[in-house]
């Protein structure tokens, strides 16, 4: 039940939004998240954003991955 | 995670390598959500681990540790004249004492599942003759939609949405299982998405008071190896810390719009939890500003005679001190098609997810 996927903000209102999930759109209640701005990557989750995907960590660990499967290339 | 399957395969090859390398001792590791215990199934990672590294999943499926007092009060209300339940799907087919919101569905009973709280708010207004009641069920990740909710409601003076409160907490359950030495935990995967709203603080007790190592995880297949590698390397240096793997959605301060309106709405109150009976805190109840739309301070119904399914071990496998199939039931006349316990109902629970992805090996053990 606490599965949530992510989505891109695409447009906004002041308490509701659409993303963009997997190229489907649909509405999403932004009351928990009011800061979120057309552009952002954020978590939704029963029909609400819960939160923001912070894209310089999602960058981080996509790097740190991509440094292990060098080292296991190597290896 | 726009790595190639290669790529992923890769990497999972360091961590399993590294896991192997540091697996020194025969662990238990508990992953406390539901989710996780899927994705660890459908992902494989039982098989990519040594023998030495258990995995036991924990109360991490709120539909599982909801009582059948609980469903068998929402049946009630579902009988009740002019009344409409609505509900995330998962938890129609749970078996109650008697009877489940699937079969009084089936029997007339106008029970309609919603994707999201708020979609109870439109049929509460398309019908203003009608008690329309939400089975607010989940943890800190779902709680906060439904307060939301509630103050949408509020805001928009609805007099027929009520909500019968089933909202847990996960830190009192991690501390009730610390708490009982037969779990014997030697750390956690905790769960991201309820640490998205609560933040860290609520998580430190685990290393802090119990010296257990913990990792707020992620649910890819990497998030999760990496979890494990985590644990692992504390527990090889004799660390007991809270780590965060999943540093991209889980900020130390979690989400605090949310928990202003979860404060706003709800308080917490103990509540009572298949398996591990009454939990001081670990619940929420409305605030007295909020009161009224509670759906039992409202429409008051009495419920007697709830009793757990005979020979059902759901409250074991939820509290971590067996695996699915030591139940008798499990497999035999505990199926997904014919579930006795929550555990084998839900998508989450550990009994469907052992059921599903075992593929027949758990009859092995």
């Amino acid at each position: 039940m606490c599965l949530a996927v992510p989505a891109k903000i695409i447009e906004r209102t002041e308490y509701m939004a659409t993303v963009e999930i997997s190229g489907v759109t649909r509405q999403v209640s932004i009351m928990l998240l009011p800061e979120a701005a057309v552009g952002d990557y954020v978590l939704v989750h029963a029909g609400f954003a819960i939160q923001a995907i912070d894209e310089e960590e999602a960058r981080r660990t996509l790097a740190l991955f991509k440094e292990l499967d060098q080292y296991a290339a190597d290896s | 995670m726009l790595l190639t399957a290669e790529e992923t395969a890769r990497a999972a090859r360091f961590f399993t390598d590294g896991i192997t390398c540091l697996a020194t001792r025969p662990v238990r590791l508990m992953e406390v959500c539901g989710t996780h215990t899927v994705a660890i199934f459908r992902a494989g990672i039982r098989q990519l681990l040594p023998a030495a590294v258990e995995l036991v999943s924990g109360p991490g499926c709120p539909v599982c540790v909801t009582p059948n007092e609980y469903l068998d009060t929402a049946i009630a209300y579902s009988r009740r004249p002019g009344t409409i339940i609505t509900t995330f799907g998962d938890m129609l087919r749970v078996p109650g004492s008697e009877s489940s919101l699937m079969a009084e569905k089936a029997c007339g009973a106008d029970i309609r599942i919603v994707y999201s709280a708020l979609d109870s708010l439109a049929i509460a207004r398309d019908n203003p003759g009608q008690a329309v009641i939400f089975l607010a069920v989940g943890f800190e990740t779902t709680a906060p939609t439904a307060a939301a909710t509630i103050l949408q409601a509020d805001k928009q003076g609805l007099t027929n949405f009520f909500v019968l409160s089933a909202h847990k907490l996960v830190p009192p359950a991690l501390k009730a299982i610390l708490a009982t030495p037969a779990t014997k935990v030697d750390g956690f995967l905790l769960p991201g998405h309820t640490a998205a709203i609560s933040g860290l603080e609520p998580y430190r007790f685990v290393a802090g008071q119990f010296g257990v190592p913990a990792v707020v995880t992620g649910f890819e297949a990497l998030d999760i190896l990496q979890g494990i590698y985590m644990l692992l390397q504390q527990l090889q240096q004799g660390q007991a810390e809270l780590q965060n793997q999943y540093r991209r959605v889980v900020k130390t301060e979690g989400n605090p719009a949310a928990r202003d309106i979860l404060d706003q709405v709800y308080q917490p109150a103990g509540t009572g939890w298949r398996g591990f009976g009454e939990i001081a805190g670990s619940g929420l109840e409305l605030t007295a500003a909020f009161r009224r739309f509670d759906a039992q301070a409202a429409l008051p119904l009495t419920v007697a005679g709830s009793r757990e399914p005979a020979g059902c071990r759901c409250g074991e496998v939820l509290r971590g001190l067996i695996t699915p199939p030591a139940c008798p039931c499990f497999g035999r006349h505990c199926t997904p098609e014919q579930p006795v316990g929550a555990c084998m109902v839900s998508v989450e629970g550990a009994c469907a997810a052992w059921y599903k992805y075992g593929q027949g090996r758990w009859s092995c053990e």
